[in-house]
């Protein structure tokens, strides 16, 4: 047997789930798709006394566009918000990433939910979030609360989701029909996590940046916002010297791991390269 | 910790049986069931040679546990063959020499049966993207691709000419 043994919990509603988890709290696992924390289990990296398993809630699989929000539920699998109209439609942006992340047989297991819950620093959902100004749903056996992406991610496999806590679905708001989006990845082999990614949306208005928000990931601890970077952005003229000097502040702000995959000098670089060619991506698109 | 009763539909056949529920698919399939044709490479999602079909999709039975597949309906590589008739894609494998060690051909024979569904056509590009979670050390992939277009093209004409 690889993991070790554990209680298994199978709630059939959001309140069983709830009422497992506040008895349990910090000895107790949700098991959503199961992609890394069986993972983890099997190398006993993780041993959970009671394992939560919540793919028989179907209150958890919303995916649908309600009052100009898109909501995505728990039990939401990858496959299924990569391959979803809906979510092209009111999120460009999810839909730009998504051929970017893992092989089919992992997405088809794995879910949104369960990757932002799991805050993988390579991961390319948390900047894709923090871009789209998605706000996380959390749930205990007596508290609702929301918390947005920017505030959610706190380092590499922390949140802010507390260990009674369910992550019961995102809501991110239906970007406007003029905003235009870009999202570049690098990693050796398409599907595995990236060395650097960059998410970007942005709109135009009278031939100037009228708002941008950028993102990149796989750079240090959690996804990272780009602030200086859009400062030098907001009100430019769109075009190659105003992202190349975007790229340039955001080279210098960011402080790259190092690791066998990568040195820093070649992820700074990864990240200015990913960087201009997502903002040339999203002025492509940006509605005149 | 206790076991659990499961029943479910493997290769056609109902299965029903205790397991304790940290026992993963794989395991239940292979040391339980006797079904040694999946293989096991890395427990832990990444190499796909556990690769099985669960309810119509490609799954790695390293991350799954029993239990969760209680009801289910799975394919597995013992599953392809018709009697004594090979699948297309096993005849590709042989003709196209898709393999050397044959360490990872059952699980890429499952996910490409699985692909040929999602896509009865592939391109090359496509069919390279649809394996992409499958690795195999000795090919270099090539004649996999080739092969899995050999079985694209044999079951189409069949179709077509029925
Ligand atoms: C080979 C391979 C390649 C991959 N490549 C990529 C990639 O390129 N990009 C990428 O982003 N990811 C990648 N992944 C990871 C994949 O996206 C996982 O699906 C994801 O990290 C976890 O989602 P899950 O639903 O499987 O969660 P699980 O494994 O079930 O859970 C992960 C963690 O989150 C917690 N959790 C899950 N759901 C909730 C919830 N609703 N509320 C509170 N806590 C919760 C669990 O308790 C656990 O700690 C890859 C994985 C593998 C194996
Ligand atoms: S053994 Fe399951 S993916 Fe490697
Ligand atoms: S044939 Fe040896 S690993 Fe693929």
């Amino acid at each position: 047997m690889k993991p070790a043994p554990f209680q298994y919990e199978r709630p059939k509603t959001i309140e069983g789930v709830l009422a497992v988890l506040n008895q349990y709290g910090e000895d107790s696992k949700i098991l959503a798709g199961g992609q890394s924390l069986i993972a983890m289990m099997n190398t006993r990296a993780l041993q959970p006394r009671v394992v939560i398993d919540i793919n028989r809630v179907p209150a958890l699989d919303t995916l649908a566009v309600e009052d100009d929000t898109l909501v995505i539920g728990a039990l939401v699998r990858h496959s299924e918000v990569a391959g979803s109209p809906i979510v092209r439609e009111a999120n460009p942006l999810i839909a730009e990433a998504y051929p970017h992340l893992a092989h089919r047989p992992i997405r088809n297991r794995g879910t949104l939910v369960g990757n932002l819950a799991h805050a993988d620093p390579a991961s390319e959902m948390p900047a894709v979030m923090v871009v789209g100004e998605a706000v996380m749903t959390l749930r205990n056996h007596d508290n609702l609360r929301t918390v947005h992406a920017e505030d959610f991610f706190l380092g590499p496999f922390e949140t802010a989701a507390r260990p009674d806590e369910l992550l019961t679905e995102i809501r991110i708001p239906v970007a406007p029909q003029e905003q235009g989006w870009g999202f570049r990845e690098f990693s050796p082999r398409k599907g595995d996590f990236a060395l650097a990614s960059v998410a970007t949306v942005m709109s135009v208005v009278d031939g100037k940046i009228a708002s941008v928000r950028l993102a990149c990931a796989g750079i240090g601890p959690c996804a990272c916002r780009l602030a200086d970077a859009e400062g030098i952005l907001a009100g430019a003229t769109p075009g190659e010297e105003a992202f190349a000097a975007a790229a340039a502040a955001a080279v210098a702000t960011i402080d790259p791991q190092e690791d066998f995959h990568a040195d820093a000098a070649y992820r700074r670089d990864l990240v200015g390269t990913l960087m201009r060619r997502a903002l040339a991506d999203a002025h492509g698109r940006c509605a005149a | 910790m206790s076991s659990q009763k499961i029943s479910l539909t493997i290769n056609g056949e109902s299965v029903e049986a205790e397991v304790e529920p940290r026992t993963l698919l794989i395991h239940f399939l292979r040391e339980e069931l006797n079904l040694t044709g999946s293989h096991i490479g890395c427990e832990t999602s990444h190499c796909g040679a556990c690769t099985v079909d669960l309810n119509g999709k490609s799954v790695k039975s390293c991350t799954v546990f029993a239990v969760q597949a209680n009801g289910g309906e799975l394919v597995t590589i013992e599953g392809l063959a018709n009697g004594t008739e090979m699948h297309p894609l096993q005849e590709g494998f042989y003709e196209a020499h898709g393999l050397q060690c044959g360490y990872c051909t059952p699980g890429m024979l499952i996910r490409a049966y699985r692909l040929l569904q999602e896509n009865p056509d592939p391109s090359d590009d496509e069919i390279r993207v649809g394996i992409s979670g499958n690795l195999c050390r000795c090919t270099g992939y090539q004649n996999i691709v080739e092969a899995i277009r050999y079985a694209a093209d044999k079951i189409n004409q069949a179709e077509g000419a029925d």
